[in-house]
């Protein structure tokens, strides 16, 4: 029984994957091409990232999977901060929790611009 | 004409001797059906397996086009809407005679639980039946993907996140579910496997039970029809019940051709994983209750997780559903059981609340 169980079993759970790991990334678009009032998504290694460029032209980096259910979330130009369409989740832009459910705030990340690039690290 | 008549009688002999189908024939007259006033409620179970055989049919028919992969999946489904010959009638009916067989599915469960066919012995017969809607919500879900496009890549994310939230083992069964981490192309395949061989093998298997059970037990009487003094006859199930069965399904056709004539399928945006969840992003009708319920419940109930307890909730659901003959009592011993009738209407009821909230809340405030 088991010698036929455990590789079927076996087969089913896929192989790990390599954890992507990214601390740093260099976002392929340049300061210029984010205005204000706007958000992007950008890749961080496998995961995705939001950049939001504030009203006051300073840039903020989150990861984009939303805490509760893991959508993609985006930014709401008419509210002014991050929502995740899923089931309605609001964050502000420190990536705290203001409405729905998400359990906890969005990871935030360090943005550097440099020249004409924009570099997003991990928090140290 | 005599010739004809010879050799259809020696063709007749002949399988006969092989199959002995005249045993059937005599199972078929004694098999009959219990005329009362809840009698169209027996209809409902023969119109989901009809329904069935159209998505085996219509199924095996997009297998010829279908390309599961996450680089081709969307565009080969594009090309069988917009080029092959019918295909976006085969593609329409597949997807409308899904969505119809839950909905009859649905109705047959209701009406088994409210004329309380569940009773012992037929309480196998039940588990087999809620096997059969597991089975019938996998083929929904896994389907839902598999033309990889936005809508459904975010209700994937979301329905196998849902499995990540049981602590310890969460983890686990995500990437088990997903085929990794992410839902990539890795699940598309998975997800085909299980579409088109795992769940359809399964299904014969337990819908070949259900329907032995249900021939052998024959069709049950409700109480409130046996204290009214028992139903008012029968009707012999060949031909008068089957000819009945057969203007059903002819109908549920003919609903379900203007269906696919007059509101085809849509296809929408190609699913990209760095895109964000677009505005209206919801599930199949069917998990929307459950859905909209998610949106509801706060970030920590009692310190614990709002999704955890919602989803926590609707196991405990399903599992009260699965173990009804066991639970109800009094109805196994043909007492009537009111406090049963009264838990199921009020599921019916937040069902229906939720479904109705989850199509008309405005989803961005
Ligand atoms: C033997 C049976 C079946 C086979 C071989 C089969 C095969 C397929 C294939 C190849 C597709 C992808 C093409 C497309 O997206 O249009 C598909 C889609 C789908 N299937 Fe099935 N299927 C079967 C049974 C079922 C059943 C029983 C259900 C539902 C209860 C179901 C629900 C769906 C749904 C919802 C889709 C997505 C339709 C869409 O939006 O395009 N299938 N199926
Ligand atoms: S996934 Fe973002 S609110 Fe549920």
């Amino acid at each position: 029984m088991a010698a036929v169980l455990y590789p079927a079993g076996r087969y089913i759970v896929p192989p790990k994957a390599g954890e992507s790991a990214a601390g740093t990334v260099t976002l392929p678009f340049a300061p210029d091409e984010i205005r204000e009032n706007e958000g992007k998504i950008f890749k961080f290694g496998s995961r995705p990232g939001i950049l939001v460029r504030l009203a006051t032209g300073e840039l903020r980096a989150f990861s984009a999977a939303c805490t509760h259910l893991g959508c993609i979330v985006q930014y709401r130009p008419d509210v002014g901060h991050i929502w995740c369409a899923c089931h309605n989740g609001h964050f502000d832009l420190n990536g705290h929790v203001v409405q729905g459910p998400p359990p906890e705030g969005l990871e935030t990340y360090v943005v550097n611009v440099r020249g004409d690039q924009i570099v997003v690290s991990k928090g140290a | 004409m005599a010739r004809i008549q010879t050799w259809l009688a020696d063709a007749a002999a002949w399988l006969e001797d092989r199959i002995g189908y005249s045993g059937l024939q005599k199972l078929a007259q004694k098999k009959d059906v219990p005329v009362h006033r809840h009698t169209i409620w027996y209809y409902l179970g023969g119109m989901t397996l009809f329904l069935f055989i159209v998505q085996i049919a219509t199924g095996i028919l997009l297998l010829f086009y279908y390309r599961p992969s996450a680089e081709e999946a969307f565009e080969s489904v594009q090309f069988l809407m917009a080029e092959v010959k019918f295909g976006w009638l085969v593609r329409s009916i597949h997807s409308w005679a899904a969505n119809l067989m839950i909905f009859t599915l649905f109705l047959h469960l209701f009406s088994v639980l409210l004329v309380k066919a569940y009773r012992p012995p037929r309480d196998l017969t039940w588990f087999s039946g809620v096997g059969l809607l597991g089975l019938a919500m996998a083929f929904g879900f896994t389907g839902y993907l598999l033309p990889w496009n936005e809508l459904a890549y975010f209700a994937t994310r979301v329905g196998t996140e849902i499995t990540g939230v049981f602590p310890v083992v969460g983890d686990f069964f995500l990437s088990v579910a997903r085929g990794g981490e992410d839902v990539t192309g890795a699940t598309l395949t998975r997800f085909y496997a299980i579409h088109v061989a795992v769940l359809p093998g399964a299904t014969l298997v337990i819908l070949g039970l259900h329907l032995f059970l249900v021939q052998k037990h024959g069709m049950s009487v409700p109480p409130s029809v046996e204290q009214e003094g028992g139903a008012r006859g029968v009707m012999p199930f060949f031909p008068n019940f089957l000819l009945r069965d057969l203007v059903g399904w002819l109908t549920a056709l003919a609903i379900l051709a203007a269906l696919a004539a007059f509101i085809p399928a849509e296809l929408g945006q190609k699913a990209d994983p760095f895109a964000p969840a677009p505005a209206g992003i919801k599930p199949e009708w069917y998990f929307m209750f459950m859905f909209q319920t998610l949106k509801y419940l706060p970030s920590h109930i009692l310190g614990i997780e709002g999704e955890l307890v919602g989803v926590l909730g609707f196991a405990v659901a399903g599992l009260f559903l699965l173990l009804v003959p066991v639970l109800d009592r009094r109805g196994a011993r043909g007492e009537s059981s009111k406090v049963f009738t009264w838990i199921i209407i009020g599921a019916i009821v937040y069902i229906l609340v939720l479904t109705y909230l989850g199509y008309t809340a405005n989803p961005t405030v």
